[in-house]
């Protein structure tokens, strides 16, 4: 069997006594994409949290790369290759597109080696490459703040990329975003995916078509069914429990 | 605002400044001295709280570090061989503590006058940001800490000489401290070093250092979930804060020839933020300006009605926070805001009569 990634080894998760999580196991293999579905409160932020090293698992492990990650702190494991985008864009607004990006792709992230002025030109090119990726380069002098909402989705995963992660955690990335927007973002998630890896979080079906990949259905912190969302969807399981209720709520 | 303005706004301030013992008598170049010497304080503040978030009440300790440091080897050199420190004879010790001589070398004088209050401050802030306490709480203990600073220096009367501090030091280096040469001197050593420190967070702003204690600032876990860690960032520069402070209490002791409890405690910890919140707390020049505002303020009002100072300086707070949350150097942004706003008004009275035209003869 080819390695994993990631590999999520029976994780549990519990707060006072209720189990976020309950015994989850997750592979992920280099360069695809999985996306996490599940009604609200199913686990799958936790679940993310808890690769970050955000939220720690009660029992199980959690493997990167064939290491152990489960105890590192937040950003040793950002360091180790794993970054997230939370649900809302965590951008720095009073910073530029282009300061956003480069304080991402920086290597050297320890306090005592941040005293140079300017930006190395490896960083340079690096973001340069994900300006253009993510369709900002003529907004690069902008704050973010200023940005719309779609393009500060975008950045935040340019930052994310930039960060020389080769997993990353998206949580809904095209949330808030029109239709012609959020094509456009599963575009930029699948030619991304040519030489990184994503697990994604999303509830809206036609972006979860859009990329294409392997969907995991979430309910009550267990994993209830992995396959293409083909499959997904014939599920009378996942109906019952979660597409059905989607369906409801369209006709009402 | 144009690109050599502000550079051009800088260097006409330090030239006012330097120029200051042509045109100001000795007694208000003595309090402007001071003043600059507490401004120092500021730009670490500034660093700490406007680009860090960090907020500290308790900036006092840091500066009576520094300023008890050098006011110990300044008691020291005016004794005569075999002599104590007058204080620590009345409290009956019978010899000089090791921990004070240490301070009779000028060198080792200097180098604590920096090195203790900068130790300190990362000491303190390693220990706290490290177990990820931060805001309010950070804030609250530092007041704690001041005022545990204060009451340690009272009750160890033999050692620091109490309530009524340390103070009757005549020379510095040789020189006499009232001579006027030597106030005169002092006083553009003190520009001097108030015009480095600020080179220091102007050259800090730009480094990537500094846009990572801005990112701290307004992100502290989105820049942890880029793989840095906030507490290494925020310990340097709490650091840098406490070395600054160190700096400016050891100049404020020599323009004013006495330190004590009273001066490092909770209350002008307080005011110390309150200087940099008046001048804007992310912005170096402002919190400069600020500062002095404030000082003299204070200088004029606790003169005029002592008893109004501690509500006049409770007022002006509530003021900036509720009206001018980005303090004096806020002013032309809200300028050219309003500005904005008249230019939108007036024209847009403009357009209104030729629209009336254009309907009625429809």
């Amino acid at each position: 069997m080819q390695n994993a990634l990631l590999s999520v080894e029976n994780i549990t998760v519990s707060f006072d006594g209720f189990n976020a999580l309950d015994g989850i196991s997750l592979r992920l293999m280099p360069t695809s994409i999985r996306v996490l579905i599940g009604p609200n409160g199913a686990g799958k932020s936790t679940l993310l949290d808890t690769v970050i090293g955000n939220v720690r698992p009660t029992k199980g492990r959690i493997v990167f790369r064939g290491e152990d990650i489960t105890e590192l702190n937040e950003y040793k494991i950002v360091r180790r290759g794993i970054c997230r985008k939370f649900q809302a864009p965590g951008i720095l607004e009073n910073l530029s597109v282009l300061d956003n990006l480069s304080l991402a792709a920086r290597p050297r992230r320890e306090s005592w080696r941040s005293f140079g002025v300017g930006i190395d030109s490896s960083v340079r090119a690096r973001v340069e490459r994900v300006l253009e990726r993510i369709g900002l380069e003529e907004k690069r002098h902008t704050m973010a703040g200023q940005l719309s909402h779609g393009q500060k989705q975008w950045l935040e995963i340019g930052m994310v990329v930039s960060s020389h992660a080769d997993l990353l955690l998206l949580d809904e990335p095209a949330a808030g975003m029109s239709l012609d927007e959020s094509a456009q973002t599963a575009e930029l998630i699948r030619s991304l995916a040519s030489d990184h890896s994503f697990l994604v979080i999303d509830h809206d079906m036609t972006f979860v078509e859009q990329l294409s990949a392997p969907v995991s259905v979430m309910h009550m912190g267990r994993m209830l069914k992995e396959g293409t969302l083909e499959e997904i969807q014939r599920d009378p399981q996942v109906i019952a429990v979660y597409l059905g209720r989607e369906k409801e709520e369209a006709v009402a | 605002m144009k690109k050599w303005l502000r550079p051009a706004l800088d260097l006409a301030l330090l030239a006012a400044l330097v120029a200051a013992p042509l045109y100001l008598s000795a007694y208000h170049l003595s309090l402007l001295g001071r003043f600059l010497a507490m401004a120092i304080l500021s730009l670490g503040l500034c660093l700490v709280w406007g680009w860090s978030g960090v907020l500290s009440l308790g900036q006092g300790v840091f500066w009576g570090l520094g300023a008890y440091v050098l006011v110990m080897h300044l008691k020291l050199v005016g004794l005569q061989p075999g002599d104590m420190p007058d204080f620590m004879l009345w409290s009956g010790l019978d010899h000089t503590p090791g921990w004070w001589t240490l301070f009779r070398h000028p060198a080792v004088a200097l180098a604590g006058v920096l090195i203790v209050p900068t130790v300190a401050a990362a000491g303190l802030a390693w220990l706290v940001f490290n177990r990820r306490v931060g805001g309010i709480y950070f804030a609250l203990i530092t007041q704690a800490l001041a005022l545990a600073f204060a009451t340690l220096l009272i009750s160890e009367q033999a050692y620091t000489g109490g309530f009524n501090g340390l103070t009757d030091f005549t020379t510095v280096l040789g020189h006499y401290i009232v001579d006027p040469s030597f106030q005169r001197a002092l006083y553009w050593i003190t520009v001097g070093a108030l015009a480095a420190a600020f080179l220091f967070c102007r050259w800090m702003g730009k480094t990537n250092f500094g846009k990572v204690l801005l990112a701290i600032r307004d992100g502290e876990s989105r820049i942890r979930f880029l793989g840095y860690n906030p507490a290494g960032y925020k310990t340097i520069a709490f650091a840098i804060g406490g070395a600054f402070a160190g700096i400016s209490g050891a100049l404020y002791v020599l323009h004013v020839g006495v330190i004590s409890p009273a001066m490092v405690g909770v209350m002008p910890s307080i005011e110390m933020v309150v200087a940099v919140a008046v001048g804007g707390r992310s912005s170096f020049t402002g919190v400069i300006l600020g500062t002095l505002l404030v000082n003299f303020g204070k200088d004029w009002i606790s003169s005029a009605m002592p008893e109004m100072w501690q509500l006049s300086i409770g007022l002006l707070f509530i003021l900036v926070v509720t009206l001018l949350p980005k303090g004096l150097a806020g002013i032309p942004e809200l300028g050219r805001q309003i500005t904005e706003r008249i230019r939108r008004r007036t024209a847009r009275r403009g357009v209104e009569p030729e629209v009336l035209a254009i309907t009625q003869k429809n």
